[in-house]
């Protein structure tokens, strides 16, 4: 029952959360530019102009155009995109697939990496390697993913000629999901992009990992279990190593939103055509019902993996009290 | 990728010369695709681009500004409001209609209605059927111009744009936003047919087997078009072989393509003027044309071109660009920061004034850090520049209000003409006219007007050469407005890829006569 109480709790938060974001969205879109400049050519006169704008309602009150905007966006239509000339939710909803390609791709990475580096500095803390790892992540995480961007292209595509130098490749459906996860040339086309992407969160992890275990390595239920005598492996893995992902977690979901902001950096060097370089195009053409649209969609993500992270934290750390739950 | 950049090695070296009839793919990168499929919709570099592809025009320039007869075989002044094109029977629209006259005057009606075009065709009154293959296009008045605006006339297929789409619309219409038949389908006589196309990602085109043009050595039967935004990540795309073609080509990594060996740059000089306009409205000491010239004095635009642009552009002392009417070799740029601190001595200005600028820093080539440079050399002379720079999404509402003393602002004339550049930036401002409506710094000449409404309809082109060129005069002696260069035009393949012979100034390269080798 308080589980419910929580969940039904967070919901009406979230909900409340996602309608100051559009509040935000629509107001700044004044400030973007005027979208007409990128919709007609520069020698069309300004009688013409107004007299577009007047069709489309940008000379409308503010109340007004947003009053239109949400009315709509209860049914789930967020305007159309001045470029595209679709419903800016389906334009979306087409690059989606690409952006969550490129999240996954780095995400394995960082696991398969993160995990194994992580757990080896905490336990060997003073080794060579330990400490090369350690300096190596300050670097990767004060170097600019664009410049690492740019440097694998130039190292591999452009001097080795190993990796394709931009784009997605080709994808195949399977299941109704087109992917490049699919074919080879998808798969090698993701490589780069994928590492580029990694490589700002992967420091992240593994100093987040390592200092974590550390701590819980110093616990008294760590000291009783090699007093025990267990073998190493399982003190280290089993025990120490479960209550090290709690943090890991919470902190995990919360970068996923940070990822997707970085996906607007990767996506607009290697010419990705996801989510990310969406919006950065559509910001470079004022096309604001787009604009708007990804803000509350990345919002939409941001609020429902905070909300998913908290309620597997509480489930799977029983000790932390919910919030409104009667002590 | 890499395979295909051998196999075409491994194919041009065992067949020793390549023919003409082997099929080849031309992949290509710009930073930007074409907005839509319907040449009417927008006057745009990339819109133009597609049409010379998609389409053919009445005539088309030539690389020496001259005219060749494209869908016109031939044309002839009838009288001096009427000209005559007789056009080619045998050309056939990718739908299988035939192109006949009527296309072409229901190409033009429908030119008149499109707000993007109609500015560039209000002179004309109307295109007359003659009889199937003849037309006679007639102005209201004698107008120099006709050839030129021809070169934007690409005949659309009547037939497949008549009726009503799915939705119930005309299939007609120009929509600017919102979904049209015209904007996804599309049915020219050009060299390439669209095959598919993603928007933002992808365009295919496949050549058109019954292209009229059996002359053409053009020898590509497939291209494929990306769009690539971020100018490195284009370039490294044809350094490592992905694409064969790009354009623009950053400034900064023109030597790098220059020395490598697998690729060609061509480059060539441009007809977008760069300027900075003084408000005169804003600032009294502008309307004093010593200041204005010391102003002109002070900012050393061959600098500007030697150390920012890398010496991709031309240094400019006047609007049109040389192989325009207007263009006069005396007005040369005029560097001299003695004069300039003389000529505010004289203005009583020795101590200077301040003064706010705006520039966009996304729009032209450099143009945040050519803003700084004027910035600090007018400080030379004690004036203090206030700059703002901002993208030009930004930026285009605030030039248009007028936001600042100085303000940045490139041209280029969709007539490829002189007169334009006076037309819209330095006629007297006015709502009624229409003149004047880039011309932030509201300069006012009344000299200048007569001259450039004077120009429009005199048909002698050595006479109205004489005119514009004391336009240019006139506007040089009065310093009204600070002229920097005209941005260079480059272009990149890998070799093999004979781009030089199609690419010209206006930008925008004919494919369909392309050569790989």
């Amino acid at each position: 029952m308080d589980y419910f109480y929580f969940a039904v709790r967070r919901l009406l938060q979230a909900l409340l959360v996602m309608f100051v974001i559009s509040l935000i969205g629509f107001s700044i879109q004044d400030n973007l530019g005027d979208p007409l400049r990128e919709l007609v050519g520069q020698s069309v006169s300004e009688a013409q102009r107004q007299e577009l704008r007047d069709r489309m309602g940008l000379n409308d009150p503010f109340l007004v155009q947003y009053g239109r905007f949400l009315a709509k966006a209860v049914q789930g239509d967020l305007g159309q995109s001045y470029f595209f000339k679709k419903p800016a939710l389906e334009v979306i909803a087409a690059k989606f697939p690409a952006t969550l390609e490129l999240v996954i791709g780095a995400t394995l990475i960082i696991i398969t990496f993160a995990v194994p580096l992580g757990v080896f500095c905490a336990i060997r803390p003073k080794s060579w390697f330990s400490k090369f790892v350690m300096g190596f992540s300050i670097v990767g995480i004060s170097v600019p993913v664009f410049l690492t961007a740019i440097f694998s292209i130039y190292l591999f595509s452009v001097e080795l000629g190993w990796m394709p130098s931009f784009g997605r490749g080709e994808t195949r459906n399977i299941l109704g999901w087109q992917s490049g996860f699919f074919t080879v040339d998808g798969l090698v086309h993701l490589i780069l992009p994928s590492i580029s992407l990694a490589s700002i969160m992967m420091p992240l992890f593994i100093r987040l990992i390592r200092s974590e275990m550390m701590e819980i390595l110093q616990m008294d239920y760590i000291r009783f279990a090699w007093a025990k005598g267990l073998y190493s492996k399982r003190v280290w893995f089993l025990h120490a190593f479960k209550n090290t992902l709690l943090p890991v977690i919470t902190v995990g979901g919360v970068q996923v939103g940070t990822m997707l902001a970085y996906t607007i950096l990767t996506e607009s060097v290697f010419q990705w055509p996801g989510m990310g370089f969406l919006f950065l195009e559509a910001v470079n053409r004022v096309d604001t019902p787009l604009i708007i649209a990804y803000i509350i969609v990345v919002g939409l993500i941001f609020v429902v993996t905070n909300t998913v992270v908290d309620l597997v934290y509480t489930w799977v750390n029983p000790t932390v009290k919910l919030v409104g739950q009667k002590s | 990728m890499r395979k295909f950049f051998t196999a075409v090695t491994a194919a041009a070296l065992c067949m020793g010369v390549a023919t003409a009839v082997h099929a080849k793919t031309l992949k290509m990168a710009y930073d930007a695709d074409p907005v839509s499929l319907d040449p009417h919709e927008q006057l745009s570099g990339g819109t133009l681009q597609l049409s010379h592809m998609v389409f053919d025009p009445l005539v088309r320039w030539t690389k020496d500004l001259g005219f060749e007869g494209r869908l016109a075989e031939s044309w002839e002044r009838v009288d001096d409001k009427t000209m005559r094109f007789k056009l080619r029977q045998d050309v056939k629209f990718h739908s299988g209609n035939d192109m006949t006259s009527l296309d072409l005057v229901w190409t033009f009606d429908r030119l008149k209605k499109s707000p993007d075009f109609k500015g560039l065709f209000a002179p004309f009154e109307a295109m007359r059927v003659v009889d199937p293959h003849t037309v006679d296009l007639v102005t209201a008045e004698p107008y120099p111009l006709v050839l030129h605006q021809s070169t934007y006339i690409f005949a659309m297929d009547s037939q497949f744009y008549t009726g009503f789409d799915k939705n119930g619309k005309s299939k007609a219409a120009i929509v600017k936003h919102g979904d049209a038949f015209a904007s996804t389908n599309v049915s020219g006589t050009g060299p390439f047919m669209v095959t598919q196309r993603e928007q933002g990602v992808k365009v295919t085109f496949k050549r058109f087997d019954g292209y009229w043009d059996k002359k053409s050595p053009g020898n590509v039967s497939e291209i494929v078009m990306t769009p690539i935004k971020e100018g490195p990540t284009r370039v490294a795309a044809l350094l490592s072989g992905d694409v064969d073609f790009i354009a623009p080509v950053p400034p900064t990594d023109l030597a790098r393509i220059e020395k490598n060996e697998k690729t060609e740059l061509v480059t060539m000089g441009g007809t977008r003027i760069i300027t900075f306009q003084l408000n005169q409205n804003r600032v009294e000491h502008f309307k004093d044309q010593r200041v204005r010239q010391a102003i002109v004095h002070a900012i050393n635009n061959k600098g500007i071109v030697k150390k920012i642009m890398k010496g991709f552009a031309t240094v400019a002392g006047q609007q049109g660009p040389k192989g325009y009417a207007g263009f006069s070799e005396t007005l040369q740029p005029r560097y001299d920061l003695a004069k300039a601190k003389e000529l505010m001595k004289e203005a009583g200005l020795e101590k200077g004034f301040s003064v706010t600028m705006m520039a966009p820093n996304n729009r032209y080539v450099n143009d945040a850090k050519i803003a700084e440079a004027v910035a600090s050399m007018l400080s030379k002379i004690n004036i203090k520049v206030d700059l703002k720079t901002m993208p030009k999404a930004q930026y285009w509402p605030e030039f248009d209000k007028r936001s600042a003393d100085m303000m940045m602002i490139g041209w280029h004339s969709d007539t490829e003409d002189s007169a334009n550049f006076s037309e819209f930036l330095t006629m007297t401002p006015s709502t009624e006219t229409g003149y004047g409506q880039y011309n932030s710094g509201n300069y006012s000449n009344a000299k200048v007007d007569e001259l450039v409404i004077k120009s429009q309809s005199m048909t002698n082109p050595v006479e109205r050469a004489k005119v514009l060129q004391e336009v240019e005069q006139v506007l040089y002696d009065d310093a009204a407005f600070v002229p920097l260069h005209w941005q260079n035009l480059a272009w990149a393949a890998r070799k093999g890829v004979k781009i030089e012979p199609v690419v010209n100034v206006m930008n925008f390269p004919y494919l369909g006569d392309l050569v790989i080798e």
